[in-house]
């Protein structure tokens, strides 16, 4: 890729931004819609040179390693993000992470570790599973494909029978079936799955199950630097929640791709709730104190499972990745953490979701700043907050009364106010090359 | 002319009778009884005593949320001579329409009843009854065939019937006129205007602090919100409900607000509560109304379909297929006199709890078995909002059911009832109406003359207390007020609100279509701000 002579030597505070953005986007959803509406970005055709891609994993894995990208050129994936997003590699990365957690700072800090449920990778730890499986009779197991999505061949079992069937055909089959697709190919010849404790006491409101799907932006592993997003929403399953219907696949999982092809699913009513609202209704439940505690604990699973595998993803300046998070809830309110996405869906259901997702990208554009608008020294970009910058963020600026003190509130606002056109309007200057409003 | 002193023994001997016979009296006369073992009861001060025991434990607190609440929903004091009717209503008119209203909607009932074959009431058979209970909290999940039931009125029927009042001492000699033309509502009620409403509501005004404006983001807690968490968590703890309403007025923080309603409506879950509404539950068990399709339908529509409240479905059948068979909810504010004429289906006298309580010259269906049940308030279009927004603060049904049964009972009944009450839809629609004439003459000008009468479009965000209309924090906020004001007149002042909040947008318009367009989409105002604005920082 060849340098063009647009980028613009902003003053020595800012970094070098560039006034013309060439970008390539393989997604048809709003991600290419706020592409389009970005002041100074054009798209570029094929084999164009580009400078920003918004690519699918699958362009990444055929590609990154041949690609060279200069400084300036950004991508939305890391390399290796499966660390983090195949469910058998997050849970021994979570695993590994824990045993030195625990080393390192003994038993009460792993504890905080303990967001995951109990998960085997199959068929590797297939007899551990079942010297688990015998411990704790009648209790439900959730079985999935490590690398499918939209909880596709996801199913419930109480049995040890019930799988025998499936033991045989998936193990056995492996080497000769050539129709696998791209993303299976990557594992070892054996399509893995993972057998995890099924949580049969969800939180549920008014017989409802559902799950959050929250936001997370990650723009470097070393040091880590990772952004929470304020929006978010809760996923609820049309039907009521029972544990006597294991087969009731619509009843179980919250996808919403999934409650999509449900029996009774409305497409108006889009079964979810904004974050906002879900935090209003847990707090008008069980009061402030207590759902500031659950958020605290939801902080922690981000914080932790990303530090898990931050040194094993290889980290890249050119990468960033924007990550759905979906976490479930306990009748204790204890936060579970269910799955890691690399590619959240950001096809919008409707209007409201489309404006919601498509602020959530124009805010993702904005920290990767591609216009060196920023100073780097931002804990606020519009809907985003910072998180995590080599060590925890605080609300409160640091200062000699805050040294020390136990009394500083992470910088954190999941369904909290999320006033960021405002927050825009006083942090970013205009468009390189627009005029000053 | 009755005094003051024997207006009160009236109101004391009414409260009293009442409270006789409770659960709370018992109780109390347990706790009075058992304390006399107590070593600081002392023969020679035995009353007083007593009283400082209650007093100390308590039980003269609940008495006292027991009496406020009671004094709540006794009507105004009439004369003496005055039958109950009367008391309830003072103006002839207003009754006679009311009696009317009623009887059209039954009439409508019964004639849905005659086109589609379909029972008035239906005792269910054994089978259905046990399906129904095994069912009971999943209702949502059935579909049934709804399409031939429609609502029984919606709003906008109802607001015809309005216009349509006529006050018999009104001298319209005087014909047409550009003054009585003015408005919609052709009659006159005294409503509160602006100067009045600073001096009803000061602790909405701008020197005064309230959840809704100062506990916005950018303002630091500790100047108000902190110092209000406190004192509200003090409220509950001192189970004073005369406290909490007052402590309302400034709203409730999220976390305490569902124990601040409770507490300003007095439900303290007792064994007769909850024994009553698992008595209207066998009734939903044991029949089958023809309400109850209509309740299905509307829940369906309304509720169903809200981006926030479908999560309650299940729970709404809940609480409105036993509220539409609660005729006790009727006793509070019916005009009918005490002991209605009842009537008998087929011969089959006698059976006092399945009788028809109708107006008698009211056509009616014969019904399967001779069963028919008294009927409690009809639902029309939307009614299942008044309890969707009470679903984010209450989880068991049977709390849920008293707290929704006491906020009918006290306001909500009004909003689709004819009545000179100030806190009435008649005089909210004038006081509506009022307000922006006086405050917004050139805007309402203008939407008259493109024949987007502004009471046209308020109407149903009147009648249905925002619910449905504002984004669900809002709506409770608002509702916070009502609750601490004990009125319902700040719903009229937010719809004017509304209307000079829009008002530039609506003197752009030039039809009805795009003035309904304009104030299509409440869910992004800020209810407080919007109230203070208008109250206290217009020019007047």
């Amino acid at each position: 890729m060849s340098k063009t002579g647009n980028h613009i030597k902003a003053d020595s505070n800012h970094r070098e931004g560039r006034s013309c953005v060439r970008y390539k986007c393989s997604l048809m959803n709003t991600v290419l819609d706020v592409l389009h509406q970005r002041p100074g970005w054009v798209e570029v055709k094929e084999d164009g040179e580009w400078d920003f891609n918004w690519c699918d994993v699958g362009w990444l894995r055929e590609n990154f390693d041949h690609s060279y990208m200069e400084e300036h050129v950004r991508i939305c994936h890391f390399r290796n993000h499966y660390e983090l997003t195949r469910k058998n590699l997050m849970v021994k990365n979570l695993k590994r992470y824990r045993k030195t957690v625990e080393r390192e700072a003994g038993r009460l800090e792993a504890v905080k570790c303990d967001f995951f449920p109990l998960t085997f990778v199959l068929p590797s730890e297939y007899h551990l599973f079942v010297e688990d499986f015998k411990r704790s009779p009648g209790s439900t197991w959730i079985m999935k494909p490590v690398a499918r999505s939209q909880g596709k061949g996801i199913f419930l079992f109480r049995k040890l029978k019930d799988i025998m069937e499936w033991k045989k055909v998936k193990i056995c089959s492996s080497n000769t079936d050539c129709t696998r697709s791209d993303e299976q190919r990557d594992e070892a010849q054996v399509e893995s799955y993972v057998v995890q404790s099924y949580i049969e006491n969800p939180y549920l409101i008014h017989g409802r199950k559902f799950d959050l799907r929250v936001y997370i932006l990650v723009t470097s592993y070393l040091p880590l630097k990772a952004w929470l997003y304020r929006d978010g929403f809760a996923r609820f399953s049309n039907t009521r929640f029972s544990l006597r219907t294991i087969d009731d696949q619509y009843v179980h999982l919250t996808n919403v791709a999934v409650q999509k092809t449900a029996p009774v699913y409305n497409p108006e009513k889009g079964c979810k709730w904004q974050m906002q609202q879900l935090r209003r209704y847990l707090t008008a439940k069980h009061g402030t104190y207590v759902v500031e505690e659950l958020f605290k604990d939801i902080d922690n699973i981000f914080i932790r499972s990303l530090q898990s595998v931050q040194k094993v993803i290889i980290n890249d300046k050119h990468c960033f990745e924007l990550y759905g998070y979906d976490i479930l809830l306990d009748q204790d309110l204890k936060p579970w953490l269910i799955e890691v996405n690399a590619s959240p869906s950001l096809t919008a259901s409707n209007q409201d979701d489309y404006e919601m997702k498509y602020s959530l990208i124009e805010d993702t554009l904005h920290i990767v700043d591609m216009e060196g608008r920023l100073t780097g020294k931002e804990k606020r970009v519009g809907g985003f907050d910072l998180m995590w910058n080599d060590g925890p963020v605080f609300r409160e600026n640091a200062g000699l009364e805050t040294l020390g003190s136990p009394f500083q509130t992470a910088n954190t606002h999941l369904g909290g106010v999320n006033d960021r056109k405002k927050q825009l309007r006083q942090l970013l200057k205009p468009f390189p090359g627009q005029k000053k409003v | 002319m009755m005094n003051e002193g024997s207006e009160l023994s009236v109101t004391i001997a009414q409260i009293v009778q009442r409270l006789k016979g409770t659960h709370l009296h018992s109780q109390l006369e347990k706790q009075a009884k058992e304390c006399l073992h107590r070593p600081e009861i002392r023969l020679e001060s035995i009353k007083e005593d007593v009283r400082k025991f209650l007093r100390a434990t308590g039980w003269e607190r609940k008495l006292q949320n027991a009496v406020y609440r009671e004094l709540h929903i006794l009507p105004p004091s009439g004369h003496p001579e005055a039958p109950l009717e009367h008391t309830k209503e003072p103006l002839a008119y207003m009754r006679k329409a009311q009696a009317s209203w009623e009887k059209r909607i039954l009439k409508s009932l019964n004639s849905m009843c005659t086109e589609l074959g379909v029972p008035l009431a239906r005792k269910r058979p054994v089978l259905e009854q046990k399906e129904l209970t095994s069912k009971w909290n999943e209702m949502g999940a059935d579909e049934p065939d709804l399409s031939k039931f429609r609502p029984v009125y919606a709003p906008k029927d109802f607001l015809e019937v309005l216009i349509n009042l006529k006050n018999p001492n009104h001298d319209h000699s005087d014909g047409l006129t550009a003054r009585s033309h003015w408005g919609l509502i052709p009659i006159s009620l005294s409503v509160r205007d602006v100067p009045q409403l600073r001096e009803a509501y000061p602790e909405l005004s701008l020197s005064c602090s309230q959840l809704g404006i100062d506990d916005h983001a950018h303002v630091p807690p500790d100047l108000f919100e902190s110092e209000h968490i406190r004192i509200g968590k003090k409220v509950v703890d001192e189970q004073d409900s005369a406290a909490a309403q007052q402590y309302s007025r400034q709203g409730s923080p999220t976390g305490l607000r569902a124990q601040l309603w409770a507490l300003i409506l007095n439900i303290t879950n007792d064994p007769e509560d909850v024994a009553h509404y698992e008595q209207l539950k066998a009734a939903v068990i044991h029949h089958d109304l023809l309400v109850d399709n209509l309740i299905y339908k509307d829940v369906k529509l309304t509720a169903s379909n809200d981006d926030y409240y479908f999560v309650f479905e299940d729970v709404l059948y809940q609480v409105l297929l036993c509220f539409s068979r609660d005729t006790a909810v009727l006793e509070h504010f019916s005009y009918n006199s005490a002991t209605p004429p009842k009537s008998y289906i087929q011969g089959k006298t006698g059976e006092e709890e399945f009788a028809v309580v109708y107006p008698p010259n009211v056509p009616l269906l014969p019904c399967q078995m001779g069963i028919v049940c008294r009927l409690g308030v009809i639902p029309f279009h939307g009614f299942s909002m008044y309890v969707a927004p009470l679903c984010f603060l209450y989880n068991e049904p049977c709390k849920l059911y008293s707290v929704f049964r006491e906020m009918y009972v006290r306001y909500f009944f009004r909003l689709h009832s004819i009545s000179s009450s100030p806190s009435g839809i008649v005089s909210l629609c004038l006081q509506f109406e009022r307000l922006l004439q006086i405050h917004l003459p050139q805007l309402f000008f203008h939407l008259q003359e493109i024949m987007a009468q502004p009471l046209r479009i308020a109407f149903k965000w009147m009648v249905r207390a925002f619910s449905g209309y504002l984004s669900t924090d809002q709506l409770l906020l608002l509702w916070d007020r009502i609750l601490g004001y004990d009125s319902l007149e700040l719903v009229a002042v937010l719809a004017a609100a509304v209307f000079a909040f829009r008002a530039e947008n609506l003197m752009e318009v030039t039809s009805l279509a795009s003035a309904e367009a304009v104030l299509a989409d409440l869910s992004t105002l800020k209810v407080m701000p919007l109230l203070q604005i208008f109250l206290f920082a217009n020019v007047i």
